[in-house]
């Protein structure tokens, strides 16, 4: 038996260890930033079971060591090896290897004045100013351990600038590569100008049976009337930790979608917040299926700040094995926000005894003029539905898969980008038939 | 040909023997119509055929076209090609109708050793059953039964039918809760479909459908026991009489 190690010590050694080869040293604004990070984590540490937001989810697993940052040159990942774990978009595409914009792979848009997509850590060498406003201050230190722990050692990202009006045809697709043995921490900023409209596609993936730790945070500015639909489709490998924050300020009138996904993983946290300005509207869809032993826990914050917003909320989960999964759905409505319209539907669908949800709405409501309901449910497959597909000729194995797929579709359906809801599709229909085969993946 | 042979069937649901020994002769090219007050077993006489979990058959036996059909499961039954017409069919959010009817056929075919109807045959077949039962085209990418009127989900289980062509069909109260036009309808696809080769078993209260209907061999249900078998003139004297005499007869 060797000498515990303090975890939390570990990453704050190393994070003191990068602080002058990370990009933007000469940025005070942002050695601040950092240092507000590395002194958030050195206070609270990785959260526990303690803490009521992370109640059901505990981080044993991941701080039984600490993983190290990714080497510039962690893993080596070809074309042929990408496509064995990426989604083949008709899309601009972005790719991170090791944590870093990898350019051979990657094919973004043409810079022109109106759109801009391209590596973080570039952007702030050569246009920090156009970053100090949102870098940090949407998605700050101090929401979290984890936001703390990203912003202390991010390397690269994507920074994407949408100027007013500009549309882009192609959706962007940024894909991020999981670094075996060793610690990511992508960082996306999207800023989206005035009535632009826009699809981000941010996919995380990761090679069979290796163990990682992706530490992901996105901070998206949409300003007045922009239009933005957000994919975050998450493959991570099976032996996998995320943790995925995403960040939204949506400033009068903006359309926020976020279409978010959840197939792989061993432990996996995702926080989505967005705070609505006057007129706003956003529309969360989630879908988590999961097996094995998996455990994935859905953190979602919907603030109305201002009068008149509307928030549409539907996530959906099918687990089987011994999975786990979690929903907490919060919804704030403001003092201000007269005339708010939030719904939220939580489904899911437990495939053996052995999985377990937990579900919570949390409605707070200081506004009286408002229109505000939820629902959760939890339940098996319905044996009427089961029994009439039997009777026409279909065995029960596909009738279970093909009622499972039905209703994890009922998300899926959503997902306006046709060639990424096709690949989905069957995505998820190998994984509900690998599902009965591989029920468990041993942990790490 | 004998389609259908049913010797002494007791079947219990939850513990409770609703049926009590009921003997019934099918032959193929026959229409039988099984008639009887509620609760006589009309019902689970049809489920029990079709092979309904918790549906336990405590003695008897069924002969389907020379095999135990108690044998096989569910889905073996519709694939030797029996077919459950039901009274409430169910919704299925999230599946076609194209969708269902593909994998039923695939699947009756696959088991006949004939190979997989191709995308553009298929679809020419379904749109010429779907004239049968007076459907407009956009049904069939609709999900299974969701948000169907009653008249739209008995037509649905007759389309099916059209489809699976099989060989017993059971039609469970398929005539309850139609107006006079989807009646005919549902009428007319049985009538269209009565062959030599097919056998059909009519379950209804009502002798409505059997005026469109013209049945070989009515039967009437009592407490769990075929109490009486007729010609079609049975069917007219229920309809005038009630079923308390024929109740009265079976208890002496």
């Amino acid at each position: 038996m060797g000498v515990p190690i303090d975890v939390k010590q570990t990453y704050l050694a190393a994070a003191a260890a990068v602080a002058d080869s990370v990009p933007g040293t000469t940025h005070s604004w942002l050695r601040q930033l950092r240092e507000r990070s590395r002194d958030r984590f050195a206070e609270t540490g990785f959260p526990t079971t303690r803490d009521e937001a992370w109640r059901y989810t505990s981080l044993a697993a991941l701080t039984r060591h600490a993983f190290a940052p990714a080497a510039a040159d962690a893993g080596s990942v070809s074309k042929d090896n990408l496509q064995s774990v990426g989604l083949d978009l008709p899309a601009h595409r972005l790719v991170f290897v090791g944590g870093r914009y990898h350019a051979a792979l990657s094919n973004p848009p043409k810079t022109d004045g109106a759109v801009f997509a391209g590596s973080l850590a570039e952007s702030l060498a050569h246009a920090p100013d156009q970053l100090q406003e949102y870098l940090g201050a949407i998605g700050t230190p101090e929401m979290g351990a984890l936001a703390a722990l990203n912003t202390a050692f991010m390397v690269d990202g994507a920074y994407i600038h949408l100027g007013p009006k500009a549309v882009v045809e192609r959706p962007i697709h940024l894909i991020y590569v999981g670094a075996p043995n060793a610690m990511t921490t992508p960082r996306t900023l999207i800023v989206a100008g005035e009535e632009s409209v826009a699809s981000i596609v941010e996919h995380f993936v990761g090679f069979d049976a290796q163990s990682y730790f992706c530490n992901a945070l996105t901070e998206i500015a949409l300003a007045r009337a922009a239009k933005l639909t957000y994919y975050r489709v998450q493959e991570e490998s099976a032996h996998g930790f995320h943790i995925g924050g995403v960040h939204v300020r949506q400033a009068r009138g903006s359309e926020f979608v976020s279409n978010a996904i959840d197939l792989g993983g061993l432990l996996v946290r995702n926080d989505l917040r967005t705070v609505l300005g006057e007129g706003a509207s956003c529309a969360l869809n989630g879908l988590y299926a999961v097996s094995g032993r998996q455990h994935v826990d859905n953190h979602t914050v919907i603030e109305h700040a201002a009068a008149n917003s509307t928030s549409r909320e539907l996530y959906k989960g099918v687990l089987d094995g011994r999975a786990r999964a979690v929903f907490n759905g919060r919804v704030r409505v403001h003092p201000d926000a007269q005339k708010s319209d939030a719904q939220q539907t939580n489904n899911n669908l437990l495939l053996s005894d052995d999985a377990e949800i937990d579900t919570k709405p949390e409605l707070e409501i200081y506004a009286d003029d408002v229109k505000c309901s939820h629902g959760a449910t939890v339940g098996q497959l319905d044996p009427n539905q089961l029994y009439y597909l039997r009777t026409r000729a279909v065995d029960e194995a596909t009738a279970r898969d093909l009622l499972t797929f039905a209703f994890a579709n009922d998300v899926l359906r959503r997902f306006d980008l046709a060639p990424l809801r096709v690949d989905l599709d069957r995505r998820l229909m190998d994984r509900l038939l690998q599902g009965r085969v591989i029920r468990e993946v041993e942990l790490v | 040909m004998k389609m259908l042979t049913i010797k002494n069937l007791h079947a219990s649901v939850d513990g409770k023997e609703i049926l009590k020994g009921i003997d019934l002769d099918v032959d193929a090219g026959e229409v039988h119509a099984i008639m009887g007050p509620n609760g006589s077993g009309k019902s689970t006489l049809a489920h029990v055929l079709a092979g309904r979990d918790g549906y336990e058959v405590t003695a008897g036996t069924v002969t389907y076209q020379g095999k135990d059909l108690l044998a096989l499961s569910t889905e073996e039954r519709a694939r030797e090609g029996l077919f459950l017409g039901f009274q409430y069919p169910v919704e299925i959010p999230g599946v076609s109708n194209i969708y269902l009817l593909k994998a039923a056929l695939n699947a009756v075919r696959k088991h006949r050793g004939e190979e997989e109807l191709d995308a553009m045959d298929f679809l020419t077949l379904v749109k010429d059953r779907m004239k049968l039962v007076e459907m407009p085209e956009e049904f069939i990418y609709r999900a299974v039964n969701e948000g169907f009127s009653g008249g739209e989900r008995k037509r649905n289980e007759i389309l099916q039918m059209a489809v699976l062509e099989p060989r017993l069909a059971l039609l469970d109260e398929t005539d309850s809760g139609l107006d006079i036009d989807a009646l005919k309808v549902v009428a007319n696809g049985v009538n269209v479909l009565r062959g030599p080769d097919r056998a059909m078993i009519l379950v209804t209260h009502y002798q409505r459908l059997l005026n469109y209907v013209v049945p070989d061999r009515v039967h009437v249900l009592a407490d769990g026991r075929i109490a009486k078998t007729g010609g079609k003139e049975l069917a007219h004297d229920l309809e005038k009489k009630g079923y308390g005499w024929i109740e009265a007869e079976a208890r002496v």
